[in-house]
Parts: C-alpha cells; structure tokens; sequence
C-alpha cells in the first residue's frame, strides 16, 4: 500500500505525517505536491494540517482549487481513501467532499491543547480498528474548529452515521464542557455517506509515539492500513 | 473602469464571535447605544477597460459564488460602481 501526503504551500503538518507512515508504520510513502496531477500508483491521499495559502479568504478556500485538487476529487469519489486532518479537514470542506462548514471558535482563540475523542463510528475504513466508544487522546491546534452545518445536513449526518469522532471528557462522555470550539454536536470528525473519506480536526500524527504522550492516533492510521 | 464592491457576511444565525468580541468592547468603551455587532469582508474588484456593468455583474456573481462566499455559512452582496474611486 503507498500513502501520500500532499504539500500545500503552507502546510506545516506534512513531515509529522509524512514521518509516521514511514518511520512508525513502516509503509511506502511519498509527498504529493501541491501542482500535481497524477495520482497514479497510490491507494490512499493525506491532506495534513496547516494553513494552506496563509488561510486567506476562508482556510482551505484557496488550496481546494489547487491542482491536485481536481484528482483528489476524482481519486476520492472513486471510492479511495482520503483524510484531510485539520486544515485538511477545512480543505475537504471547501471542495465539498465532505458537508458543513468549519467556522473561528465561539472562544476567538487558537486552542490547542490535548482533548479526548471519542469513536462514535467504527464502520469506516478510518475507525475498523477500534471500539465504538473508545476514547482517544490527541491534540487539537486550531482557530476555526467550530463545526457547522444546517439542521438538515446534521439530522442526515447522524441518520446516515457520518459523525466519526465526538469531543468528549476522559471518561468518553460527551459534555458541552468538553467541546474545546463550539462544533455542533461536539463533533471532531465525520465521513462522507460512503465511508471514504474522513475530515478530523484533532491531529493524530502528533499522537503516535509514546514519547508525544499518547499513542492513540497511530490507531486510526493502522486502521487505514488495516494493519489492526 | 467598472469595480465591484463586495461584501460577503455571516448568514444569520451563524456565530460570529468576532462581532460579538468587539460589541463587547464597545459596550465596555461606554458605547450603550450598540445593541449588536456583525464582522464581514470587503472585497473590490476592478474589471477590465472592456467589461461594462452588465458584464461586471455576471462575472462579480460568479466569484462570489465559486470563491468569495462558501454559501454554507455565507451571503454575500455587491454593487457595480464605476470610475477610479
């Protein structure tokens, strides 16, 4: 299996991803540049966190209409596997893979911090490994995490079970007091309705090692690996 | 020269906690008459010598909507004006 991680100009996430595939999972992995047109070869795209042309307009606005972009569009809606991690999450957004819209945080400040989630969903190719209710403790680096979307698109999100990961406490309850943004539904990551292609805002690339004080995130990479 | 003048907005209902932060400062500066703040963007675009109104309108709507506004969160407004200004 071949990963990539994709560069925008501004990414600031890439190596730490790029670093787990090859260095913790021990998996083929390449970068994918911003300009490229040709996914040929690779079986699931990383979109890593960032801020994607300096977060000018709305982030994510400006890097959906890189390149890459219309192949990713076209490698995801084949069915492949693609993440989108924090601003990759936003990007994912933008280009309308995924529903809603992630707005600043109801705080107006960047937060970041380590907070737990917790696995609602584990029918996706992201989550197969782990236990529905399993808390996971990674951290969050962000200023517009505020999850939003309307009544409609958030009654189809929990009808079609979308919603993936939800913030919560350390004993997996999900509390407003544990919503480090305002997202609606203290929601932390979803899917789209076919389950292949997953938008979180918490970064489990900085959670994969011991020494980073929690190990938890390299779960959902061994899942995409189906190495659990 | 034809420019247009945009302003794209939070859709009611979306928090703007931006707008909400300075309505606190402004209440906090003794200003008692606020009763509510709203953030947005201005953006001006200037044309072409041959794009006339008509023209600018359409391609001004176009940006707005592929680019300028995400219209899950977003409405946005805009006049055509013309001159340097």
């Amino acid at each position: 299996m071949r990963v990539g991680v994709v560069i925008f100009p501004g990414s600031n996430c890439d190596y730490d991803t790029y670093y787990v595939f090859k260095d913790v999972l021990k998996v083929d992995v390449s970068f994918i540049w911003h300009t490229d047109s040709d996914l040929r070869g690779y079986d699931a795209v990383i979109l890593p966190g960032g801020f994607s042309y300096g977060d000018y307009l709305r982030a994510g606005a400006i890097a959906r209409f890189s390149p890459v972009m219309r192949e990713i569009v076209r490698f995801a809606k084949r069915g492949n596997p693609v993440m989108g991690i924090c601003n990759g999450f936003q990007i994912l957004l933008e280009a309308e893979l995924l529903p809603g819209a992630l707005i600043p945080n109801n705080g107006m400040r960047f937060r970041c911090e380590d907070v737990y989630i917790r696995v609602v969903n584990n029918d996706s190719i992201f989550t197969r490994g782990l236990d529905k209710g399993r808390v996971l403790k990674m951290p969050i680096a962000h200023y517009s995490g505020n999850y939003y979307a309307d009544e409609g698109t958030i009654k189809s999100l929990e009808d079609n079970e979308q919603i993936v990961f939800q913030y919560c406490d350390s004993a997996g309850e999900v509390l407003p007091e544990a919503n480090p943004n305002g997202s609606i539904l203290n929601i932390a990551g979803i899917v789209n309705r076919e389950g292949n292609i997953l938008g979180m805002m918490p970064h489990p690339e900085r959670a994969s090692e011991k020494v980073l004080g929690s190990e938890d995130g390299v779960e959902i990479f061994k899942s995409l690996m189906g190495k659990v | 020269m034809v420019k247009a003048r945009i302003i794209v907005r939070y859709k009611p209902g979306i928090l703007d906690p931006e707008g909400k932060t300075i309505y606190d400062a402004l209440r906090s500066l003794g200003f008692e008459k606020v009763e509510g703040v709203e953030t947005g963007k201005y953006f001006e675009i200037t044309f072409a010598g041959d794009v006339d109104k008509n023209k600018a309108k359409e391609l001004t709507t176009d940006a707005c909507e592929r680019l300028l506004a995400n219209p899950v969160i977003q409405n946005y407004s805009f006049e055509i004006v013309e001159g340097d200004r």
